[in-house]
């Protein structure tokens, strides 16, 4: 299977408050397709890791290589380029723009790559909603939705440009039981029906070992890598 | 472009009441700046004008208090001399050759037009009243080409005065004291203790008491003939120009070729010209503190904003808007602050403007004016809206970068 994701030889520091290794030689290659989890005790890293393979943080040593473009040494707004045409985002705490109706945040990043017309944009975002079942609230404001609900448009954001890759930073951390399956589905259904790859940081064990392959993590290295 | 401006609508929308705060704190500084300046610079207009009409742009006389040599330092050059309260010259103020030097005068490209004239003190008689005054002997068409005195006259015309040799042209405050009229006739003393009946053939109005109380205008021969003088006895001469503001450079060109007195207006009105530029000073410093005042209001409401919105900013910047575009959206927010402020400060400022052009002001006697003098200039218009815009800019930059500067990762994981 073709490898989206690629790092070689990750290492990174924080500075503060004294000089600490966080990432020790991190070499990890995520397949298309793939849903993977990456688990670890609080403080292994791993939520590190995933910001810089989501290239927000790009303060590290080594090589990362996303859809076979090498990312190690690009500029800022080339990354912000980069990050909105090929990776999709969903946070714990949905982190949807609350002034803005439901159908404006899923649309949002798709205006901002501007690949299709506003017409085509905005039935693309139906589209994605009635996949997640919430077209019905299109025309609300996001700040008034539940918070399974608001995961699920945030899903929807995610998908909206055809990214490459989901990164999921503890997206079921916040929701009930009831909301976790749902989310949980929602990923499964992507990898298998749309062979989406979804990259997700989770404490959730059951989440974890429901998922294609686990990546374990601990003390800034991978301990376990099937 | 467009996105960024929509996310910045929907961001001033969201907050009605903040957003019409802060455009309220610039249409507030750019009204006032707008009603003080109209105002302010009405009144220099009027005093300017006011004193134009009181004083030529040149006046040429013959100084006889002016420090002359002393005989001693003639006769004795070289020692030291001391001359204690030296009196002037027993002189007449009269210009020699004076037509001669009108004639030079008028023959410079840069004047406009160049009157003789001699003026008189005369007592007005009314019944066993004398009232104080003065006649001015002019050459009346030379002193409307300076003075423009056939907008000023409030009955009779100047033309009656060439026709008739002893006709005056009266002050309407003079004639009123006087219970005058024009075509009655007023009895007036010389100085010397004569008395002439002349004939009322109009009436003047300046707008400044001090003239309109006091002064009549007669033919150069009625005076010359009320001083008993011979014919060609002049005493001033006024000169107006193309270009006023070079009045002081020729007045002393005039001053050194003629060796008379040369007196520019800016000389002759300074402590008046002094008032302008206080008053433009104090505009122009009222305002600028209203707009600073109105742009510390903007960066705190804009650095408020940014505050709340650190955790949009970061989902936009991880959705992959660029520093640069989240530094457009909070930019074109504080612009359009600045824009819809000034504007409605435009309106306001308009607005007080034209009620302050309609309260009444009364000018007493010694002024001719009821209502406050306000000047409709565009120009003020346009400083105005570009001072409002670019302290808005000024003011929303620095949070703008701030928020172009805001690192995602921080945010999302301080979560």
């Amino acid at each position: 299977m073709e490898n989206v994701l690629a790092t070689h030889n990750v290492n990174k520091y924080f500075y503060e408050p004294e000089k600490f290794q966080v990432l020790k030689e991190i070499d990890l290659i995520v397949r298309r397709g793939e849903f993977l989890s990456l688990v670890g005790k609080s403080g292994c890293g791993k939520s590190t890791l995933m910001y810089i393979l989501s290239t927000m943080d790009s303060d590290y040593e080594g090589e990362l290589e996303i859809a076979g473009e090498r990312l190690t040494g690009k500029g800022q707004d080339a990354l912000a380029r980069f990050r909105n045409q090929h990776i999709g985002f969903v946070f714990q705490f949905h982190y949807l723009l609350p002034e803005f109706t439901v159908l404006q945040n899923v649309m949002i990043p798709a205006l901002k790559l501007r690949k299709y017309s506003r017409g085509e944009i905005e039935s693309r975002a139906i589209e994605k909603l009635k996949v997640l079942g919430i077209e019905e609230y299109a025309k609300k404001l996001s700040g008034k939705l539940s918070g399974g609900q608001q995961q699920r448009v945030a899903i929807a954001r995610a998908l909206i440009n055809d990214p490459d890759i989901i990164m999921g930073d503890e997206p079921t951390g916040n929701l009930d039981s009831y909301n976790t399956h749902l989310v949980f589905d929602i990923f499964r259904e992507l990898t298998h029906t749309y062979r989406q790859t979804i990259i997700a940081v989770t404490h959730d064990v059951e989440f974890a070992r429901n998922s294609d392959r686990v990546v374990e993590m601990s003390d800034g290295k991978i301990i376990r890598h099937p | 472009m467009y996105l960024t401006f929509e996310i910045a609508k929907t961001h001033l929308l969201a907050k009605p009441k903040q957003t019409i705060v802060a455009m309220m704190g610039v249409t507030f500084g750019i009204g006032m700046f707008i009603a003080l300046i109209s105002l302010m610079t009405g009144l220099n207009d009027f005093t300017e004008s006011l004193t134009m009409t009181s004083s030529p742009d040149i006046h040429i006389f013959n100084d006889v208090t002016q420090t002359r040599p002393t005989i001693l330092s003639e006769v004795n050059p070289h020692g030291i001399n001391l001359v204690y309260h030296q009196k002037p010259k027993n002189e007449t103020p009269k210009l020699r050759n004076a037509s001669e030097i009108v004639q030079l005068i008028r023959q410079d490209p840069r004047v406009l037009g160049a009157a003789p004239m001699l003026a008189s003190q005369v007592f007005y008689n009314y019944g066993p009243v004398q009232l104080n005054g003065n006649i001015l002997g002019v050459e009346i068409m030379e002193e409307d080409k300076l003075f423009d005195l056939r907008s000023k006259m409030k009955s009779g015309r100047i033309e009656e005065l060439l026709t008739n040799h002893s006709g005056i042209i009266m002050g309407t405050g003079l004639a009123r004291k006087l219970n005058a009229r024009l075509g009655d006739r007023v009895v007036i003393t010389t100085p010397q203790g004569y008395t002439l009946t002349l004939k009322i053939v109009g009436t003047f109005q300046m707008g400044l008491g001090a003239i309109d109380n006091v002064r009549s205008y007669a033919n150069i021969s009625t005076a010359q003939s009320i001083l008993q003088k011979a014919p060609g006895y002049i005493t001033d001469i006024n000169v107006k120009l193309k270009d006023l503001h070079q009045a002081r450079f020729i007045a002393g060109e005039l001053q050194k070729s003629f060796r008379y007195k040369a007196e520019d207006w800016e000389t002759a009105n300074s402590t008046f010209l002094t008032g302008n530029k206080i008053r433009n000073i104090i505009t122009y410093s009222v305002s600028i503190t209203l707009l600073v005042v109105a742009g510390f209001g903007i960066y705190n409401i804009l650095n408020m904003t940014i505050h709340n919105k650190m955790k949009d900013i970061a989902i936009l910047k991880a959705t992959g808007f660029s520093g640069n575009d989240v530094r457009q959206i909070f930019m074109i927010q504080s612009l359009v602050i600045g824009l819809v402020g000034s504007l409605a400060g435009l309106l306001i400022g308009f607005g007080l403007s034209v009620l302050i052009s309609r309260a009444s002001f009364p000018g007493g006697d010694f002024i001719s004016l009821d209502h406050f003098p306000v000047q409709f200039n565009p120009r003020f218009y346009l400083i105005g809206i570009v001072f409002g815009v670019s302290t808005t800019a000024i003011a929303g930059y620095m949070p703008s970068r701030k928020a172009a500067g805001v690192d995602p990762i921080e945010i999302l994981r301080g979560q």
